[in-house]
């Protein structure tokens, strides 16, 4: 069997080179009848091809003086795609390069709200000019059947770190999608979104607030598409919950876990929208955080337990027509809740020599609504108000030492962006910010931001 | 818990989806393969257009109801030549359906089966919304939309064989009625030969090749780029030494720039459907192009 399959391969292979003249069977005669018609339609598609290039060289000839056709004409109407063949198997790099003015009222170190335990990273940045983050962006096909996807981000501070770096499966039917690596999780709207891609500058205090700007997993997310007309997709995550609101533990187990269902369709031909709910669990060892304490000052604290979040979102766009290039309105909002439930320590530097432990537990919620118009081709106005609800958190002992008066901050921000082209974008950006009683932020940004490389993706 | 629950659903859903289909399901990116699909799919595909005349197709999002439709279909038919690179490429990967990845029988680019023209000699930004693999507008060719059914009827005899006859009987039956409209419109068309004209956006390469309009100059200073005032004078500037006889533009663009030129230079704006659904005229492929010529011939008097 296999003997004989090698025999007529080899026979089928001479064939091919026309000098070697063997006696053919009726098959092998179809074989090459075949290829000569195979030939001889290549050949007629070029002829039309050149054919069509010479009209519209032709047409295109601005002299009535017979110019002689480009050479350029040659190209065979059946190859239209020719990557350079060193460019063909890399993946597509895109960089985003942004920097900004930032005139900040209150000093950025002082940054933080009242019962509100702020990451160690969240902060409205620094004073004067500065250097926003780069990024790198690497994305291909691996296979058949995964596709990766690598984001790097430099910080202006010149540290290096890995933003997303995932794979996908990209060959599983039934509109079942994994990911897996580290990647935005899918919970809320904004949260899958890189920073450049945002309507402002900066998060909404919600983000800030209850998830350290972004949610990362590292982790394993599947995504389920159900088979109907407008989105319903379903998602589940597992990961190891380093990131804010969870912390490293040192543990075999999973430390974050969420789930989320997004539905979404068009309203006519100019309206769509999507609307989701979410939750997500994570568990933090000695999560570092700050508070004001009843001096003013801001102390470092702890915190170990269990984190569940609740989000429900939306986001409605319009565009007359469908046609976004012209005009288009977009409104979005968020609306978090977030139980906590642990340990927390005050002073867990001991800096002040006060270091002290005892049950801690609160219920909070945040919500932003912002409303974004492109009034002319190019130009876009927004603006966007913010809230946190930080309801009456149990301190146990460490009361005695924190403010605790009730305050719910509230931001207002108004932004005024010019996008000359998909690839670039300068902005400026004014927020009052009211974060705790008698401490009320007025900030500036003036921000750009510049897109190269690979063409992005419009995400919705 | 939610999840068990979910892939409960989803093993119940898909099994009584699976059997269910009896048509193809296309999903067209832009309303010329859609409206083509139908001519030769009949009663035998379910075509859902993602896209309508009045957008423009470089700047569309991956929207759910987009990912939701592309999760069901069994085709997709897109221009390629990177018009649809900005959402289709997401779409296809957030919908979860293998079968319409590029490369799979399930996805086809018409681009592939036409000669594309004005490859960009420089591939840079700074050139604006430039196409690597030339300009992708082809529909804008009676002729490249034959050479695209041809290679379209294929595909979907052979993702539906039950119903390959009727495919092959109805690409005839479009193939014969398409040659008899290409011969009329260019006997039509033949005043319009060496008229020149002005382009707000190069998107009529291929429309005036085949007509063998003039092109003097387009109202973008790049593809892609709102004109200025400034720019708009140089180009009026060309129109007073070498005249116009009007000015081009489609349907899903801004009127400003071709009026502001065409009140200066005293040439006739013309708004071209562009594609099916384009105008009130461009019902299906054949008007849009009866629409077309129509408006050139007026246009050009």
């Amino acid at each position: 069997m296999s003997r004989s399959f090698w025999a007529t391969a080899l026979l089928a292979s001479l064939l091919v080179t026309p000098s070697i003249a063997l006696a053919a069977t009726d098959a092998e005669l179809a074989e090459i009848r075949d290829q000569i018609k195979q030939m001889k339609e290549s050949y007629e598609t070029r002829i039309r091809a050149l054919e069509d290039r010479l009209k519209a060289a032709e047409a295109a000839a601005p002299a009535p003086a017979a110019a002689p056709a480009p050479a350029a004409a040659a190209t065979p109407a059946s190859t239209p795609y020719s990557a350079s063949m060193l460019a063909a198997f890399n993946p597509g790099i895109a960089v985003v390069l942004q920097g900004n003015y930032q005139y900040l009222k209150q000093d950025p170190a002082q940054y933080a709200f009242n019962n509100i335990q702020l990451g160690e990273e969240t902060s409205p940045g620094r004073r004067g000019f500065g250097l926003g983050e780069s990024e790198i962006n690497f994305s291909a096909s691996v296979d058949h059947l995964f596709a990766g996807s690598l984001t790097v981000s430099l910080a202006p501070d010149n540290s290096v770190s890995v933003e997303e770096a995932y794979g996908l499966v990209t060959a599983l039917p039934y509109g079942i999608v994994p990911k897996f690596g580290r990647f935005f999780s899918g919970v809320g709207y904004m949260n899958e979104q890189h920073q450049h891609a945002w309507d402002f500058q900066d998060a909404p205090l919600a983000y800030q607030a209850f998830f350290g700007n972004q949610f990362t997993q590292d982790g394993l997310q599947i995504k389920w598409v159900a088979p109907t007309d407008i989105l319903l997709e379903f998602g589940a995550e597992i990961g190891n919950g380093d990131a804010f609101p969870g912390s490293p533990r040192n543990s075999n187990g999973a430390g974050a876990w969420s789930g989320f269902v997004h539905a979404g369709g068009d309203v006519g031909a100019s309206s769509s929208w999507r609307a989701g709910v979410s939750y997500l669990e994570t568990k933090a060892v000695d999560r570092v955080g700050r508070l004001p304490d009843t001096a003013g000052n801001i102390t470092q604290t702890s915190f170990g337990g269990k984190t569940r979040t609740t989000i429900a979102d939306f986001v409605w766009k319009y565009a007359p027509d469908g046609n976004a290039t012209r005009t288009n309105f977009k409104l979005q909002g968020e609306y978090f809740w977030q139980r906590a439930s642990g340990d927390l320590t005050y002073d867990s530097d001991g800096a002040l020599g006060l270091t002290q432990t005892d049950a801690y537990s609160a219920n909070q919620s945040g919500w932003y609504l912002q409303g974004i118009w492109q009034f002319v081709p190019m130009w876009r106005v927004g603006f966007r108000y913010d809230r946190l609800n930080q309801g009456t958190p149990d301190y146990g002992a460490n009361a005695a030492f924190l403010a605790t008066d009730p305050f719910s901050p509230q931001r207002s921000t108004l932004m005024f962006d010019w996008t000359p082209s998909e690839f670039s974008r300068v902005r400026i950006q004014y927020a009052q910010n009211k974060e705790r009683p008698g401490f009320t932020d007025n900030e500036f940004f003036l921000q750009y931001i510049l897109t190269l490389g690979a063409h992005g993706a419009h995400k919705f | 818990m939610h999840t068990i629950r979910n892939w409960l659903l989803a093993t119940a859903l898909v099994a009584i989806v699976a059997p269910a289909h009896a048509v193809l399901n296309v999903f067209a990116t832009v309303p010329e393969w859609g409206a083509l699909t139908e001519e030769l799919g009949g009663d035998k595909v379910k075509v859902y257009t993602a896209t309508n005349a009045l957008q423009d197709p470089h700047h569309v999002e991956a929207k759910p109801s987009l990912i939701a439709r592309a999760r069901n279909a069994d085709l997709v038919v897109a221009t390629g030549a990177e018009l649809e690179v900005g959402w289709l490429p997401l779409v296809i990967q957030q919908a979860g359906n293998p079968k319409v990845r590029p490369g799979q029988p399930g996805h086809f680019e018409a681009a592939a089966y036409v000669t594309l023209l004005d490859k960009p000699a420089r591939l840079d930004r700074a050139e604006g919304d430039v196409h690597a693999a030339g300009d992708p507008h082809i529909q804008t060719d009676p002729r490249n939309i034959a050479r695209v059914a041809t290679a379209l009827a294929t595909r979907l005899a052979e993702l539906d064989p039950a119903n390959a006859d009727m495919y092959r009987t109805r690409y005839q039956a479009f193939d014969d009625k398409w040659r008899a409209a290409i011969a009329r419109w260019e006997r039509e068309g033949t005043p319009l030969r060496g008229v020149p004209v002005l382009v707000q956006h190069k998107a009529f390469t291929y429309l005036i090749a085949w007509l063998g309009l003039k092109q003097i100059a387009a109202l973008e200073p790049k593809p892609g780029v709102e004109p200025t005032v400034a720019y708009l004078s140089e180009v009026l500037a060309t129109v007073q030494r070498q005249p116009a006889k009007m000015v081009l533009r489609a349907a899903y663009q801004g009127d400003r720039p071709s009026q502001w030129i065409a009140e200066r230079a005293k040439i006739a704006p013309v708004v071209l459907p562009f594609t099916v659904g384009g105008d009130a005229e461009a019902k299906d492929l054949t008007s849009l192009f009866d629409d077309t010529i129509a408006r050139l011939l007026k246009g050009a008097q």
